[in-house]
């Protein structure tokens, strides 16, 4: 018998989205900035996945499917764009290229 | 109870892993704390009866995704984030404000319709339910999901792709123009 | 006793065994690792400690115990500590699924007991096995970042790439052998090589794995992330005593799992054709399986050394075209043909 309610994964989700929210916005690294949307992204899997078990409909996991190649394409561009700014400019710190040219 | 008590592990570890990642200053060590966030989310994913994308996850996540970002770490040498901006202050505010509202609504809407709901055992996460929703119902937005997979690949490539000319005193520099374009796009 | 505590009972009893006898062949296999060396280059070999070298690795593993432990000062110490044991775990891991006999039925306390040769039986068994292989790479990389040395971060960033481009052939060849039994049930795939074994209907598949799998564990040809002519040691170059064993005894689980995985893949698994035929007592069948497992295993391990001590390492720029260029291209082919077999028969 399974006894743990919904609705802890949802909090659960909650608290990592947050958390990821907060990394966005207080941390200066582009890399780090990266991480926490990956963490944004896998909160919002975890809801989907629990509502996927609440409704007892597969959609939820097949979306969450989708959000990983969304992420693993995300990731691929997304790193080689921090590459080839680090190559020009030597940084990836985000106040230093704030100005879109050169 | 067993999975009560798991779910609690699993639920530690996601939210002590993801604070680190969010203030750790060495990036490496806040990549590594997300590998093991990756980890307890799959835990939890196992206790919701998804196994496919239990595994998937770790496949992807964890043996992929996480592997390129330290593999970009320690490419580019990041250095400890020591430096901090004018803003730092106002942001980190900014930030928790916002974070504390999201849980509040979340949380909100959470308790409230789901308290009483447990998880179900199902056979939803096994790799042949997923297959079949994939490859009959869903096998248009799973082609589309290979092309834009191509597509990333290409913008990756061409992004990377380093073209080297001579300039004025000798040195060899990124000729930068065709690349540095696509940049100010994005 | 109770079914539920003699299930627990015999599960716990199951990985004790399995853990153990992976690390005794562990033991073995550093011997046997240089006695086939010696053998190969037409030399001795160890032969000074026991009868004829036979406790070498007693007296190793007593070495690594009593030397000293250094923690150079210049290493980030909690990435240091932490990347013998990374790298250890998921090595240890990945055999929980290798199915090493068919499953046997017998009474005990009177409950009837159906015991698995196998740890885990994962309907997942194959994902399982791709997606934990692909975390000992961890170790490396943080093995390589932690030591704060440029030789150590050259291996950690070369295992990053191999392990990431070497991945994509190996699970394109599994995903073609996987076609053909309809189920990602290691017991499944073993099962449906009873007629014919996978090697003679996916040879091209199998010669793909094989060499994947040579480059996921960081055997010879493809051991640059530790290449001693070039990087010192790699990796493992600030690592001294029991740390540096563990990478050790990582380096040859993973070896032990993939030749066990290749015998389950590709060479049937614990099946022997026709022993059905012999009509033996089902004790003694299943007796044989298990040995005719061990051995098959035996030979892929013997092959890894084989091809040790025969192939010079890759440069690093051939070791990327053969994996992207050829393999990669390969797998796809494979694959493609696989499903046209499939269709026509």
């Amino acid at each position: 018998m399974h006894a743990v309610p919904i609705n802890h994964f949802l909090i659960l989700a909650a608290i990592l989205f947050g958390l990821g929210v907060v990394g966005v916005v207080s941390r200066r690294n582009a890399i780090v900035i990266f991480m926490s949307i990956e963490l944004m992204l896998n909160a919002v899997n975890l809801t989907f996945i629990s509502f996927s078990n609440y409704l007892n409909d597969i959609e939820g996991q097949i979306f969450v499917f989708m959000v990983m190649v969304v992420a693993a394409a995300e990731v691929a561009v997304g790193l080689a764009i921090i590459v080839a700014i680090f190559r020009l400019r030597e940084t990836v710190h985000v106040d230093d290229i704030k100005l879109l040219k050169w | 109870m067993v999975e009560l008590i798991l779910f609690w592990i699993f639920a530690l570890l996601a939210v002590g892993g993801a604070f680190g990642v969010v203030v750790h200053p060495n990036p490496a060590k806040s990549a590594l704390l997300l590998v093991l966030t990756f980890f307890a989310l799959a835990g939890e994913y196992v206790l919701l009866m998804a196994h496919f994308i239990a595994i998937v996850h770790v496949a992807v996540y964890a043996g992929a995704i996480m592997v390129l970002f330290l593999f970009v770490i320690m490419l580019l040498n990041v250095p400890e984030e020591t430096r901090t901006s004018r803003l730092w202050g106002i942001m980190r505010y900014a930030g928790f404000t916002l974070a504390i509202l999201l849980f509040a609504e979340i949380g909100y809407f959470g308790f409230k319709g789901f308290q009483t709901a447990y998880v179900q055992e199902t056979d939803l996460g096994t790799v042949e339910r997923i297959g079949q929703a994939l490859f009959s119902k869903y096998v248009l937005p799973f082609e589309i999901a290979s092309i834009l997979l191509l597509v990333a690949m290409l913008g990756a490539l061409y992004l990377s792709k380093r073209k080297l000319e001579i300039v004025g005193d000798g040195k060899t520099a990124p000729a930068g123009k065709k690349t540095e374009e696509v940049l100010v796009e994005e | 006793m109770s079914l539920e505590l003699l299930t627990i009972l015999i599960a716990a009893l199951k990985v004790v065994v399995v853990i153990s006898l992976v690390l005794v062949t562990v033991m073995i296999l550093t011997l046997m690792e240089r006695k086939i060396s010696g053998w190969i280059q037409n030399r001795y070999g160890p032969n000074r400690v026991g009868w004829g070298g036979i406790l070498q690795p007693v007296a190793d593993g007593v070495k690594f115990f009593t030397k000293e432990d250094i923690i150079p000062g210049h290493v980030d110490r909690f990435l240091y500590l932490m990347a013998p044991a990374i790298a250890l775990v998921p090595a240890l891991m990945t055999f929980a699924i290798v199915p090493f006999g068919d499953q046997m039925n017998f009474f005990l306390f009177g409950h009837e007991i159906t015991l698995q040769f196998q740890l885990v039986d994962l309907n997942v068994g194959i994902l399982y096995f791709v997606s934990i292989a692909s975390l000992g790479v961890y170790g490396l990389i943080v093995g390589g970042f932690g030591s704060n040395n440029k030789y150590s971060m050259l291996g950690g960033l070369r295992s990053s790439a191999q392990m990431i481009s070497y991945e994509i052939p190996m699970g394109l060849s599994i995903i073609a052998v996987v076609m053909l039994s309809g189920s990602l049930r290691l017991n499944d795939v073993v099962m449906d090589q009873a007629g014919l074994w996978n090697v003679v209907r996916q040879p091209l598949g199998f010669i793909i794995f094989v060499v994947a799998a040579f480059a996921e564990t960081n055997r010879l040809p493809f051991d640059l992330p530790e290449a001693e002519q070039e990087l010192v040691g790699g990796y493992h170059t600030e690592y001294s005593s029991m740390k540096f064993s563990s990478f050790m005894i990582a380096e040859y689980s993973n070896l032990i799992t993939s030749s066990a995985l290749i015998t389950t893949l590709y060479f049937g698994g614990w099946q022997v054709p026709g022993l059905e035929l012999l009509s033996l007592p089902i004790w003694l069948e299943q007796f044989l399986q298990i040995l005719a497992f061990l051995v098959k295993t035996s030979f892929f391990i013997f092959l890894y050394m084989w091809v040790r001590w025969t192939f010079p390492r890759f440069r690093y720029d051939q070791l990327m075209n053969l994996g992207w260029k050829s393999m990669l291209p390969l797998a796809l082919l494979n694959i493609v043909l696989t499903g046209a077999w499939i269709a026509y028969f």
